[in-house]
């Protein structure tokens, strides 16, 4: 699931592409919420409930459904990096998606180059797991917590 | 009756079940009603608990190869009317004001910007500059490799 086929750009039909582009913002929550759905693009409910598990399926869509804003539910999210030597990440790299608290991975081409967010139950857990990072991997954690937000609306037309 | 809504979003957090009738799907999961289980999300909703709803798209496979972290050293007299200009440009995806961490980190308002490739982004990044006129100091972070992106888990 981390390489190979799963970075390459998938293929999708139109009705697909509509799909992606129609779905992104919003789903109905009522009695029949695929039929609801499934009207602005011209086909029934199980057509619709196929579409979306083929695209569940090739892992175009990561998930379907609500995304929680978890500091409003009680938890707490953080931003943080690592700087390792640029051919010497990999171990850091794998300690990090083993652990359940890493939401988000990536590598990036920057001094800075190991970006994830830590997303916790309480604010005393981020700090926990950041001294447990540093303890288990030997590099100092730059922790970036949010202080303010201007925008989040992440659309991507296909 | 009410649904607790903790239970509810830990019902929830790994995604709705792809099926006719989700909510009744995940009423059976809770031992409640689907209408307590719509009225729950309504409600969830309504608290703005939940921020988004439907198709979570994996980039890369979309074609979205270039994701850029633009990064910005902004006076802090100025960080509001800045990072209200970003966040209402079409290429910009996030926009959030995070602390400087002085001497390793001196920046500390944050976008996303995604594009097909890098050489797009950087000449969108390039006329965002220009027309909002931002001349300070500032960074761009590409990624590389995605090892893990899931929505945060609730617990």
């Amino acid at each position: 699931m981390k390489n190979g086929l799963d970075q390459e750009v998938a293929e999708l039909t139109d009705l697909e592409r509509r799909v992606i582009n129609g779905l992104q913002g919003g789903f109905p929550v009522c009695k029949h919420p695929f039929a609801v759905a499934a009207i602005q693009f011209g086909i029934d409910a199980q057509t619709l409930v196929d579409v979306i598990q083929g695209l569940q399926e090739r892992n175009v869509i990561t998930r379907f459904g609500p995304l929680f804003d978890i500091q409003k539910a009680g938890g707490d999210f953080c931003l943080c990096a690592i700087s390792t030597p640029a051919d010497a990440w990999q171990e850091t790299a794998d300690t990090l998606n083993a652990m359940p608290e890493v939401a988000h991975n990536y590598l990036r081409d920057h001094a800075y180059n190991l970006w994830f967010v830590l997303a916790t139950e309480t604010a005393a857990q981020i700090d926990a797991s950041i001294a447990h990072i540093e303890a288990s991997t030997g590099y100092p954690v730059l922790a970036l917590p949010k202080e303010k937000e201007y925008f989040i609306g992440l659309y991507l037309e296909v | 009756m009410a649904i607790d809504s903790s239970r509810l979003i830990e019902a929830l957090q790994n995604g709705l079940p792809i099926c006719t009738h989700p909510y009744a799907e995940v009423a059976s999961q809770l031992g409640c009603s689907e209408a307590e289980v719509i009225s729950g999300i309504a409600a969830l909703k309504e608290s703005a608990l939940v921020r988004r709803f439907g198709v979570v798209v994996k980039h890369r496979r979309l074609g979205y190869a270039a994701n850029a972290m633009v990064v910005w050293d902004v006076a802090d007299d100025m960080i509001d009317t800045i990072g209200a200009k970003l966040a209402t440009e079409a290429a910009v995806t996030l926009c959030y004001q995070r602390p400087r961490k002085l001497p390793h980190w001196p920046y500390n308002l944050f976008t996303m910007l995604h594009g097909k490739e890098r050489q797009s982004v950087l000449q969108e990044l390039g006329e965002i500059r220009q027309r909002l006129k931002i001349a300070c100091k500032f960074d761009v972070l590409f990624s590389t490799r995605c090892f893990k992106q899931r929505g945060a888990r609730y617990y």
